[in-house]
């Protein structure tokens, strides 16, 4: 694709058609493309004087919709929008240090920023001209409009860069399996917006497959029941296996709903029964990652196999799995086990033994290791994933730490400042030695060992 | 719907919400451990978003009514143990 080559903003050029839903003192009202892009320009005319030549937009923004503004903003201004994977103060930190001169764009959050980044709350916008807006803009499908941010094994944050063409073939290729191409629906979703599972299935089909979003993020059960009774339908809840099992055993009425998409963490058959049962409508799982964007989907109740999405390829290169085609950026390696079958399709046989999975987040054993042992005091570490137990929601990671002379409640709040507070240890155990094999190793059966003491201490 | 409990009413009530913590969560502290009016989140007890979607359930079964984020400060019902009970015997069904 050469630079003259460029996509529009929204997929049809009906200014006026909604972009969002949100809540108005109580009352759900509509936002169209066309007021969108009015408060967009605005803010970008904001943003201009304090944004450095090539410096990007952290967008923090909470609410949908405000996310969409900053991110319109930064395609007005070719400001690349920045979307870290945790609000860790470490990791705005590296970010401000590798994109120096970022602003932050937040709504309604006033805690500390690292000094290098600097703060930018959403200012009023109600001057805005909808009116004057006759066109949307063109982009460059080679521009990198998005940086997705994976918390990577070396202790940095990984940066995973998306072109607009990517991110606009992503969306309809995912459209296509959800059935969002025939038929649009509203979103409501239960995942940030930042993250790529929300960008590319909550955000973006509001541009590009006509489907607006709730600007919510709703949270409790009662929340989510809410958000889903205030769009019309079709509805669409976006969610996570967490999020899907809490709002299941609430026991609480919920609204009809026609699709329900789960993604981040393998859904139990049983759960994706349950919920088909309970909510009337399908669901959908998606496979994907941050750094190859959406594979794959499938319907559990029907199949365990998945069927990637229109113009994806899997590829064996020595017993690494290789995804590449069409949306997906280079041939990016998956972090699971998968056996492809004779027709195409493919069974995922379980994750890699370093990335884990706690409530729908994901990160590397190693990654977590390096955050430990990089602080003050600490002479040897390992964070360990213990089995879960039948019932329960959530499995956290368990920690063994040598670290003479800091209390287990240092080391927390230390940590607490580097990773995100899912994977924060429980149990952490103060230990005076690891039990390192002759290698230097620790097996997966010392790990257990230690994890059963700890538990029956 | 909603009444102020008195503060014995709370007090009472204490336990009761601690040991349920302390069981939907499997916490390593017991619950009398848990003090009533330190911090539920960050450097006090240390729950993250996901307890608090787990204490919502226990709380809808056991007192029979449902959280919600935007008719009240959640900030401040989770701000404790204390907090959180008041919150409960306030909204309390059953």
């Amino acid at each position: 694709m050469n630079s003259a080559c460029r996509l529009p903003l929204f997929s049809s050029d009906d200014l006026d058609l909604p972009v969002a839903w949100r809540d108005e003192g109580g009352r759900a009202v509509s936002r169209s493309r066309r007021r969108l892009l009015a408060e967009a320009a605005l803010l970008a005319e904001k943003m201009s004087p304090h944004l450095a030549p090539g410096a990007g937009i952290v967008n923090l923004c909470n609410d949908r919709y405000h996310f969409a503004l900053g991110f319109v903003a930064g395609l007005l201004l070719d400001a690349v929008s920045l979307q870290p994977a945790s609000h860790a103060h470490e990791t705005l930190a590296e970010i401000a240090a590798d994109y120096p001169g970022s602003l932050c764009l937040r709504d309604g959050d006033d805690s500390a920023l690292p000094p290098a980044l600097r703060d930018f709350p959403l200012p009023d916008l109600s001057l805005a001209q909808p009116d004057g807006i006759t066109q949307q803009p063109e982009i460059p499908v080679d521009r990198v409009v998005a940086i997705l941010f994976t918390s990577g094994s070396t202790g940095r944050p990984q940066a995973q860069r998306k072109t607009w063409g990517k991110l606009v073939a992503n969306v309809e290729a995912g459209a296509q399996a959800l059935g969002l191409a025939h038929m649009p629906q509203h979103i409501v979703a239960t995942v940030p917006a930042q993250h790529s599972y929300g960008f590319e299935s909550s955000f973006l089909p509001a541009l590009q497959a006509a489907s607006p979003f709730w600007a919510g993020k709703p949270f409790y059960p009662q929340d989510i029941t809410a958000a889903l009774a205030a769009v019309p339908r079709p509805r669409l809840l976006v969610t996570t296996p967490f999020h899907l099992a809490t709002l299941l055993d609430a026991g609480i009425d919920i609204p009809a709903l026609d699709g329900i998409v789960s993604a981040t963490a393998p859904l139990a058959p049983e759960l994706a029964a349950r919920a088909e049962a309970a909510l009337g409508a399908p669901l959908l799982e998606i496979y994907g990652s941050t750094e190859s964007g959406q594979l794959a989907s499938r319907r559990p109740t029907q199949d365990t196999a998945w069927t990637l999405l229109a113009g994806v390829r899997l590829e064996d290169a020595a017993g690494q799995i290789l995804a590449s085609g069409r949306h997906v950026e280079g041939r990016v390696p998956l972090g699971d086990r998968i056996e492809r079958l004779a027709d195409g399709r493919f069974e995922l046989l379980g994750r890699h033994a370093d990335i884990i999975n706690v409530a729908g987040k994901r990160t590397s054993l190693a990654w977590l290791n390096h955050q430990i042992s990089a602080i003050p005091g600490v002479r040897d570490a390992a964070f360990y994933l213990p089995a879960g137990r039948p019932g329960q929601h959530v499995v956290r990671l368990a920690a063994f730490v040598v670290a003479p002379g800091l209390s287990s409640q240092g080391l927390l709040a230390a940590l607490r400042q580097r990773i995100d507070a899912v994977f924060l240890p429980r149990p952490l155990r103060l230990l005076d030695v690891l039990p390192r094999n002759s290698t230097g190793k620790l097996t997966q059966q010392a790990l257990e060992t230690l994890y059963q003491q700890a538990m029956h201490e | 719907m909603s009444t102020a409990p008195t503060p014995e009413t709370v007090a009472a009530l204490l336990p009761e919400v601690a040991q349920l913590i302390v069981e939907a969560l499997n916490l390593e502290v017991t619950a009398d451990e848990i003090q009533p009016d330190a911090p539920l989140f960050g450097d006090g007890l240390g729950l993250d978003s996901i307890d608090v979607l787990e204490i919502a359930l226990v709380i809808s079964k056991r007192y029979g009514f449902q959280l919600r984020s935007d008719n009240a400060d959640n900030t401040r019902i989770f701000a404790s143990l204390r907090a959180l009970t008041a919150h409960i015997a306030s909204q309390r069904t059953q």
